[in-house]
């Protein structure tokens, strides 16, 4: 009951005049492997609105990277629909719809830095000047203006990480999946990094779907946090994120924030009483 | 490379020690026959190493033969082991040249048809445990009964041996590929020709380079085997027959240190070719 009133109140502002950009309905996915079933997700229900910033919450293997494949069409649903940017996933990916920001860089150590940009561009038949200016300016973006010509490997872990952020913005999506991308980099780096890409939300305007296992990272990124359970993965409860819009690193010490974050925790726990 | 020459050196010096005092024991026995009544015992160990017929040559002799037979003669001469090391080189290069295009293709075909992969894989093992001096003959004799003769069966032979290690290489380089590496691609829903070219292809070069290594000296091995079996009139298998037939054993070593010396080559420009890749790619493969 929960989750169905946040789901309503989420889809209330922007979704009433357009489509939701994400749309799941009693969404299950099971994985049979050697006469082994596991039910990654059971009947997800969830409704992403244009212009959102929503991070999945849980566990490890609740299932949330697995949802994120889904939209993306990575994975195929057992039951259930999926709605993504008002079509089939299928067809959001085929139309190139999103970007995908995997858990490790995944660049092509043969490539420079400026040509890992271009990649999805050479690929969409991009004309060579426009793929040259668009890498310049999303590298520009994430504060990579002096690396163009570096090899990946020339680079730390979170620059890695920033160029394949560009790289999923270089062909504008609309929609912007990120599957725990600074799971693997230091605090400092990380808190560097959730700071820029917020900036980046708050000025591009992309839908975002978001997945972590940090509290902190979730609330101070979010406009919603959708918190999942452990395997069966199901959503326990949505969280609106009642922060301002222009969010700061010492937003994190306020007693707002906290609040935030204590209630995330709650439903973690909550979900974890379950079995 | 300085710090390499020392150890190297050492080893040559042991090598060359060794080698004359083999061929001062192997040859003793005859040049104690050849000898005459009053020689003494070092008179017979000095003719050890310079007998017209040794049964190990020295390395002096080697090299004089090895002197004379690159230098003495026009290199189109048959006397000239540079004619008969371009016939061998030739020969493996055609054969190289097949099993580069043959071990890719099958490299290609197994790694995106499946059904290839199940009904290839085991004939392509197979292939190779069939030993080349048995096969080698047969595909001589047969090709040169249909009038076939001189490059192709030795470019054939030469082929079959060496597009082993470019195919499995090459299946390893292809596959090589991560899924997080093939799920992008598939985010940015490529075709397959563009995730072979962006991805696989360039994967591959890491595992290429080494596979080619090993083929150019197999494709050479293959070239002097399929030389040998039919009496050939030129190239370096030639050289190792005739010079065994008239016990002209410093010929047999020299063709065996201009064979050597060619896939040292091959595999020199192997090499160049490597570094120039990684040269365009940064510093790694």
């Amino acid at each position: 009951m929960a989750a169905d009133a946040a789901l309503m109140t989420a889809a209330a502002p922007a979704a009433d005049v357009q489509p939701a950009a994400v749309v799941a309905r009693d969404l299950s996915i099971v994985f049979e492997a050697d006469g082994q079933r596991t039910v990654a997700l059971q009947n997800v229900s969830i409704a992403i609105g244009r212009g959102a910033f929503v991070s999945l919450i849980g566990p490890s293997g609740c299932g949330k990277t697995t949802l994120l494949r889904a939209i993306a069409d990575l994975e195929r649903p057992t039951s259930g629909t999926l709605v993504v940017n008002g079509g089939s996933a299928e067809r959001a990916r085929l139309d190139r719809a999103y970007g995908y920001v995997f858990q490790a860089p995944a660049l092509y150590p043969w490539r420079t830095v400026a040509r890992n940009v271009m990649l999805p561009l050479e690929i969409m038949g991009m004309p060579p000047a426009e793929r040259r200016s668009r890498a310049g300016r999303y590298l520009d973006l994430v504060g990579l203006k002096d690396f163009h010509r570096r090899f990946p490997w020339q680079l730390s872990g979170g620059m890695q990480q920033r160029v394949s952020i560009a790289r999923a913005l270089s062909f504008e999506p609309a929609l912007l999946l990120m599957d725990e991308p600074f799971g693997a980099l230091d605090e400092i780096t990380r808190d560097g990094l959730n700071l820029h890409l917020h900036g980046l939300w708050r000025s591009a305007g992309m839908t975002v779907v978001f997945v972590t296992h940090s509290i902190p990272e979730a609330v101070f990124l979010s406009s919603r946090i959708v918190v999942m359970s452990p395997r069966p993965g199901r959503v326990i409860e949505e969280i609106e994120v009642d922060l301002p819009a222009e969010r700061d690193l010492d937003l994190r010490e306020t007693p707002a924030f906290l609040k935030v974050a204590h209630r995330v925790r709650e439903a973690l726990r909550a979900g974890h009483s379950y079995d | 490379m300085r710090h390499h020459a020392v150890p190297v050196l050492v080893v040559l010096a042991v090598v060359v020690v060794l080698w004359y005092a083999g061929a001062l024991l192997l040859n003793f026995d005859v040049a104690r026959n050849l000898a005459d009544e009053n020689a003494t015992t070092w008179d017979i160990a000095a003719a050890t190493m310079s007998q017209g017929r040794p049964v190990l040559p020295a390395p002096h002799q080697v090299a004089t033969e090895l002197f004379e037979s690159v230098f003495m003669h026009p290199v189109n001469s048959p006397k000239s082991l540079v004619y008969h090391a371009a016939v061998t080189a030739f020969a493996a290069g055609v054969g190289f040249v097949f099993a580069f295009v043959l071990g890719i293709a099958l490299a290609i075909g197994i790694v995106h048809v499946r059904t290839l992969e199940r009904s290839l894989m085991l004939w392509i093992i197979t292939s190779q445990t069939v030993p080349v001096l048995a096969i080698a003959p047969m595909v001589v004799v047969v090709l040169g009964n249909v009038g076939l003769t001189g490059l192709l069966p030795k470019a054939l032979i030469a082929g079959y041996l060496s597009f082993f290690p470019i195919s499995t290489g090459m299946v390893k380089g292809l596959r090589s590929p991560d899924p997080m590496q093939r799920d992008l691609m598939r985010t940015y829903s490529a075709s397959g020709a563009q995730v072979f070219r962006k991805l696989r292809w360039p994967a591959a070069m890491a595992f290429l380079f080494p596979s080619l290594k090993v083929a150019a000296t197999l494709a050479l091995v293959g070239a002097i085997v399929a030389e040998l079996p039919t009496g050939a009139q030129a190239g370096l298998g030639a050289r190792l027959l005739t010079g065994s037939y008239y016990g002209q054993t410093q010929q047999i070593w020299a063709a065996l240190i201009m064979a050597s010396l060619l896939a040292l080559l091959a595999v020199g420009v192997i090499d160049g070719a490597r570094l120039a890749m990684l040269r365009a790619r940064g510093g790694r493969l």
